[in-house]
């Protein structure tokens, strides 16, 4: 039993460390950190910056651009990265789709598509969910029929996440009406170019669009943009979600959100003392903390599996519960922090550049959007009910 | 980074686990915790014999291994089987000398023919740094004690007790025989098995040589880090196995036609239990990772984080557990109870959940 970090891996966090300090733009960090909104050419810049060093898809086998780095190193990465509050990767090409592609596309998909999910060409989104297909994905009705060299897909998808700056959308489409929810799937590369797909921005209570619904009316597309198999598109839909989970505990994001907590709880005064010396604000900073450090040795105790080949079952839907409560917690007390000015609305604080007064405290007019934007968490990626469904019945086994 | 234990220890857990179930399996468990020793003379020869006494110490103590790692597997089986012997007393009253440099003391204690406790808490409620009640007067060459000491556990088992008490210079520890003069013990069961004891200490008087750690605070806090590791770690095997045991009654016991664990609303509720369990084991392992590597307040704190933890989880998993069985988990015939009641007052050992919060919190300030 040992803690610590192997001599080589150290040196590798001081080289993450340097790259942090030197490449990632204080600009950035800076409104990554006070909660501001990261614009489509931020989250390219970011994405630009990782790829020029060879670091971007960390989780890609070397022979398609990956750096050959251990289960080690990407955990190390990815949390000196979220420490350092550089921006969150865009998942759905880097993290979703590319290993879909990797471990059942086509060569010619592979060599087309990887390349260009690198360099930034494409901007990829998910079409996952449906307005009557949340939790219960598998009962999707869009659905694609097969007219000679192309299917003609019709339907509705929701949710789609930054769907806005999309060119293509990964979508699970319904190609066998008859068969049994889960066989009759198909996963399918529409562009969003298309004629017939539309894309209508949903307002969420933070006031921020950052979630779409796409529809589609009569859309062709060619036959080649099917991955793998027909009516096998279930088993690659599950394969992306257990991807989706890796790094799901955001133990880095978490400590980095928390330090910002602190920061905040010694800066602003209760009754007269600073509210971090308030007993019950300690109390319920300290319960993050204890919870943190467990978390944190938890993520390790299955990244060290991992480093083993242990695949990771129950233990990541334990990682994500765990990791977006803990999280959760942390946006609560940062709302809950600063009291009376929580309240108002500035929805043009949230951008970069704002020159007006602000209202209150310093960051004070992030705290409650922020929070509410992070009720998600236990949301997307198959809510936290859903993962203790998973968790009953990989262990329970009924 | 790894996180399975060596060979050695799972060899040493391996053991341990094996003997303690064949000789003191649940049911002749009970017969000794509930009984008029509290605890089997016999198990705990054996174990001693086996050398898990001796694991517990480091080799210039007289043992063979003493490391966080090494309690965390000792205690972790110690609460896998609800062991009520009296191994806590040996392992706080060999680091309190150890730490007071006597540690020429401890051989009778390893090879476990002098059973030996820790004499520290009081009737009355006392602050952290606050004198203690018990009196120490320089007697002649040596000292009179007088004072009383609250819940000793196997106190009447016990042939020597370490007694903190206020002197002149603060506080100091004395090692005290329970046959001394003067010294009356009121023995009494305890709730979740095995025996403590109030001592009483009127006038007993000691020679010089019985002062073991001039400096009571320093060879206590070496006590108390050994403490909170062991008993977070008694508390994590013994809710592993309440768990198990919940799970398989999920798997089998039937109501309406079905396998309750059919049911959403008890799936959700272990899942609950099994996820804060493994933040539980995470809370030790960080708790034997501060008792080997951090000093201080940095060990300490890290340290009452694992007694929080263990307190909180404990609660949840002990109550889940007796629900999730219903009326059957209420009963003394089913092992399960022993568990959540062993799961419980460990909560009320060395500080609770809410104490070890606070010190958490004053150690973060003090830092």
């Amino acid at each position: 039993m040992d803690l610590r970090f192997t001599p080589e891996e150290e040196a590798f966090r001081d080289e993450v460390r340097q790259f942090l300090v030197e490449k990632l733009p204080t600009r950035l960090s800076d409104k990554v950190r006070r909660g501001l909104h990261l614009t489509k050419a931020d989250m390219e810049e970011w994405h630009a910056i990782l790829n020029a060093r060879g670091w971007l898809a960390n989780h890609w086998p070397e022979r398609y651009g990956g750096p050959g780095w251990s289960v080690v190193q990407r955990a190390i990465f990815d949390d000196e990265a979220a420490r350092a509050f550089a921006p969150r990767l865009v998942p759905f090409g880097l993290s979703m789709l590319a290993p879909v592609l990797i471990k059942y596309g086509s060569e010619e998909q592979r060599r087309h598509y990887l390349p260009r999910i690198l360099d930034g060409t494409d901007w990829w989104c998910q079409g996952y969910s449906e307005p009557g297909a949340g939790s219960d994905l598998a009962s999707l009705k869009t659905s694609a029929v097969r007219d000679g060299n192309h299917y003609v897909v019709n339907g509705q998808k929701t949710w789609t996440t930054l769907g806005q700056y999309a060119d293509w959308i990964f979508c699970l489409v319904r190609t066998d009406p008859t068969a049994k929810a889960q066989e009759g799937i198909s996963f399918l590369l529409i562009d969003m170019k298309s004629p017939g797909v539309e894309v209508r921005p949903i307002v969420l209570l933070d006031g921020d669009a950052e979630v779409n619904e796409v529809f589609f009316t009569d859309v062709r597309v060619p036959v080649e943009n099917l991955v793998g198999e027909e009516n096998k598109g279930w088993t690659y839909a599950k394969y992306l979600l257990t991807y989706e989970r890796t790094n799901i505990a955001g133990v880095g994001a978490s400590a980095a959100a928390f330090d910002r907590l602190r920061a905040t709880a010694s800066s602003l005064t209760r009754g007269g003392r600073p509210l971090a010396d308030d007993p019950l604000f300690a109390a319920r900073l300290a319960r993050i903390e204890i919870d943190l450090a467990n978390m944190a040795t938890t993520n390790l105790r299955v990244v060290a599996a991992a480093a083993h080949g242990g695949a990771p079952g129950a233990e990541s839907s334990m990682l994500k519960i765990k990791g977006t409560e803990i999280r959760q917690a942390i946006t609560a007390l940062q709302r809950r922090a600063f009291g009376i000015y929580a309240q108002p609305f500035v929805p043009e604080a949230l951008e970069e550049g704002y020159n007006g007064a602000p209202v209150g405290p310093e960051d004070a007019n992030t705290a409650a959007p922020t929070y509410f934007n992070m009720r998600k968490l236990s949301i997307f990626g198959g809510s936290n009910e859903v993962q203790k469904n998973i968790i009953s019945k990989m262990i329970v086994g009924l | 980074m790894d996180f399975q234990h060596s060979e050695d220890r799972r060899m040493l857990a391996d053991t341990l686990r094996r003997f303690l179930a064949e000789q003191a399996p649940v049911d002749r468990r009970n017969a000794a915790a509930y009984g008029d020793s509290g605890y089997s003379p016999a198990v705990w020869q054996g174990l001693a014999e086996l050398g898990v006494i001796g694991a517990l110490f480091p080799e210039a103590a007289g043992g063979f291994g003493g490391s966080g790692f090494d309690i965390m597997v000792v205690f972790e089986e110690i609460g896998r089987a609800l062991s009520v012997e009296p191994f806590l007393g040996a392992l706080t009253v060999g680091h309190a000398l150890a730490a007071g440099r006597r540690a020429d003391l401890l051989e009778p204690i390893i090879a476990g023919t002098s059973i030996v406790a820790l004499a520290d808490a009081e009737p009355q409620d006392r602050g952290p740094d606050a004198p203690y009640a018990t009196r120490a007067t320089p007697d002649g060459d040596g000292w009179r004690i007088d004072g009383a000491k609250a819940v000793v556990a196997q106190a009447e088992a016990a042939a020597l007790l370490l007694v903190s008490a206020q002197t002149v210079d603060g506080a100091s520890l004395f090692l005290v025989p329970s046959d001394a003069a003067g010294v009356s013990i009121q023995g009494y069961a305890n709730v979740d098995g095995g025996r403590s004891g109030e001592v009483r200490l009127s006038g007993v008087t000691l020679t010089a040589d019985a002062r073991v750690a001039a400096d009571g605070r320093a060879a206590l806090a070496a006590a108390e880090a050994a403490a909170l590791l062991a008993l977070s770690a008694e508390a994590l095997g013994a809710m592993e196995v309440a768990k198990a045991m919940t799970i398989e009654y999920l798997r089998t016991r039937k109501q309406f036609g079905v396998p309750i664990g059919k049911f959403q609303a008890l799936q959700h509720r272990i899942a609950t239990v099994l996820l804060e369990v493994e933040q539980a084991r995470s809370a030790v392992i960080n708790a034997a990772d501060a008792f080997d590597h951090d000093q201080g307040a940095d060990r300490d704190r890290r340290l009452s984080a694992a007694k929080y933890t263990v307190g909180a989880t404990g609660q949840l998993v002990a109550e889940e557990a007796i629900q999730l069985h219903g009326g059957i988990g209420m009963t003394w015939e089913l092992p399960l109870s022993h568990y959540a009641k062993r799961i419980t007052m460990i909560d009320h050992q060395m500080g609770d959940q809410d104490q070890h919060l606070q010190r958490y919190i004053a150690l973060g300030r003090a830092a």
